[in-house]
């Protein structure tokens, strides 16, 4: 038997090349992540997909998988590491569910459903940010940005744009626009571009968009995030 | 259950928009039930102005002003256990959005630039508790023992909780009735 790793207890399959990620993904095997996405080069930044290999903890998105690795991915330690993770980004930035557009669709938000977060326990930093609402059809609020690097990925590889940037180091490290204004609607972003939907936050949102889709009938009223990305990911390994 | 027997139970608001307190009153019939269980201490509903000894304090609303501390230490002196009931308890919610304009600026506009206003002069009578430069979330001011988040949490999730709470169980929600909005 070769080119398979054990989570959890389980034996998982994987290809020369995959990630743990992109094996626990395409075996049903959840893996909490923010900062991932299956469609772009893992970013390695938000640390929520860290798991046990072998004794050490690694990025599961940016570790490669190797014959006979032992990880532990849903253990107690894990979870509440991932929770305090995920704590420490609510607390860090202006995260206010209540008012949101991406309110029951938003994977910050889902993910701490699934860690059964109750509260954000830390204090509140409640930043200053700045929200950015030139560009006629695409809004972007820095207060829900929490740095993931999707949309600078999207409009670098996909669009070929190179619209947005990260700017600044640590507390001060925030989201950029690429024009001499440093304003949205000086850049060619357009509402059908892959950065103006890739978020998983509120912080880049398609104008007149929000609250379309009834309380009840949002992606993760219903179902936990980690059915919702194992489902995407089948669909998208049957689909070739 | 004897009616001396029945745990004690006080509610309030700070700066929230009693829309937690009406979630609670949407349990509809369970209220009844709930009676038999509980009597209320301080709460909108008895109109008590000072909380007493209590078993259960269910605190909505974020820390605004400096009113909101006395009224959410008396409740931690007095609760055996304290609840942080929906967004604004928990996060600070909707009056946070203040948290990044001044204070000044806010008065300004609401009291002085708002059209339709007379005399455009901000309150300042002694009697009014003196509001704090940002809003927050009752945890960083008092240890607080459970947490029931939703804007508001729905009826269910609050008759759950409280179930739970009164059967002496650990309060579990189950996915549906987690929500933060």
């Amino acid at each position: 038997m070769s080119n398979t790793i054990t989570i959890d207890g389980q034996t998982v399959p994987f290809e020369e090349g995959q990630t743990i990620m992109d094996a626990a993904l395409a075996a049903g095997v959840y893996i909490p992540h923010l900062c991932h996405n299956p469609e772009f080069t893992p970013h390695g930044s938000c640390k929520l997909c860290t798991v046990n290999v072998n004794g050490r903890n690694v990025a599961s998105c940016t570790m490669p998988a190797v014959e006979g690795q032992q990880i532990a991915n849903d253990t107690a330690e894990l979870n509440a590491k991932r929770l305090a993770l995920t704590q420490m980004l609510f607390v860090e930035g202006n995260h206010f569910c209540p008012f949101c557009e991406k309110s029951g669709n938003c994977n910050l938000q889902a993910v701490a459903y699934h860690l059964g977060m109750m509260s954000p326990r830390y204090n509140h930093f409640y930043p200053a940010r700045e929200v950015d609402a030139t560009h006629p059809d695409i809004l972007l609020d820095r207060n829900r940005c929490i740095l993931c690097e999707l949309c600078v990925r999207a409009s670098r590889d996909v669009d070929g744009k190179e619209v947005f940037g990260l700017s600044g180091r640590g507390i001060h490290c925030k989201l950029v626009v690429n024009s001499a204004s440093g304003d949205l609607v000086d850049t060619d972003l357009a509402a059908t571009d892959k950065a103006a939907s890739v978020c998983p936050t509120g912080a880049i949102i398609v104008k007149r968009c929000g609250f379309s889709v009834p309380i009840g009938e949002r992606i993760f009223d219903h179902k936990d995030i980690g059915k919702v990305q194992i489902e995407a990911a089948q669909r998208e390994k049957s689909h070739g | 259950m004897g009616e001396n027997k029945k745990i004690r139970v006080a509610t309030c608001s700070l700066a929230g928009c009693f829309g937690c307190h009406m979630s609670l009153l949407d349990i509809d019939e369970k209220l009844l039930t709930l009676l038999e269980l509980v009597e209320f201490d301080r709460s909108p509903l008895t109109d008590i102005k000072h909380c007493g000894p209590c078993d259960v304090g269910l605190i909505e609303g974020g820390v605004c002003n400096a009113e909101n501390v006395h009224v959410l230490k008396e409740f931690r002196k007095n609760c055996k256990v304290l609840v942080a009931v929906g967004s604004c308890a928990i996060t600070g919610g909707i009056p946070a959005m203040r948290n990044n304009i001044g204070l000044w600026e806010c008065f300004q506009e609401v009291y002085q630039f708002e059209g339709g206003l007379e005399g455009g002069q901000i309150p300042n009578d002694p009697e009014l508790p003196l509001p704090f430069d940002k809003v927050h979330p009752i945890y960083e001011v008092v240890n607080v023992d459970y947490f029931l988040p939703g804007c508001p949490p729905p009826a269910g999730a609050i008759w759950k909780f409280l179930t739970d709470l009164l059967a002496g169980r650990e309060p579990k929600l189950e996915y549906e009735m987690l929500h933060y909005d």
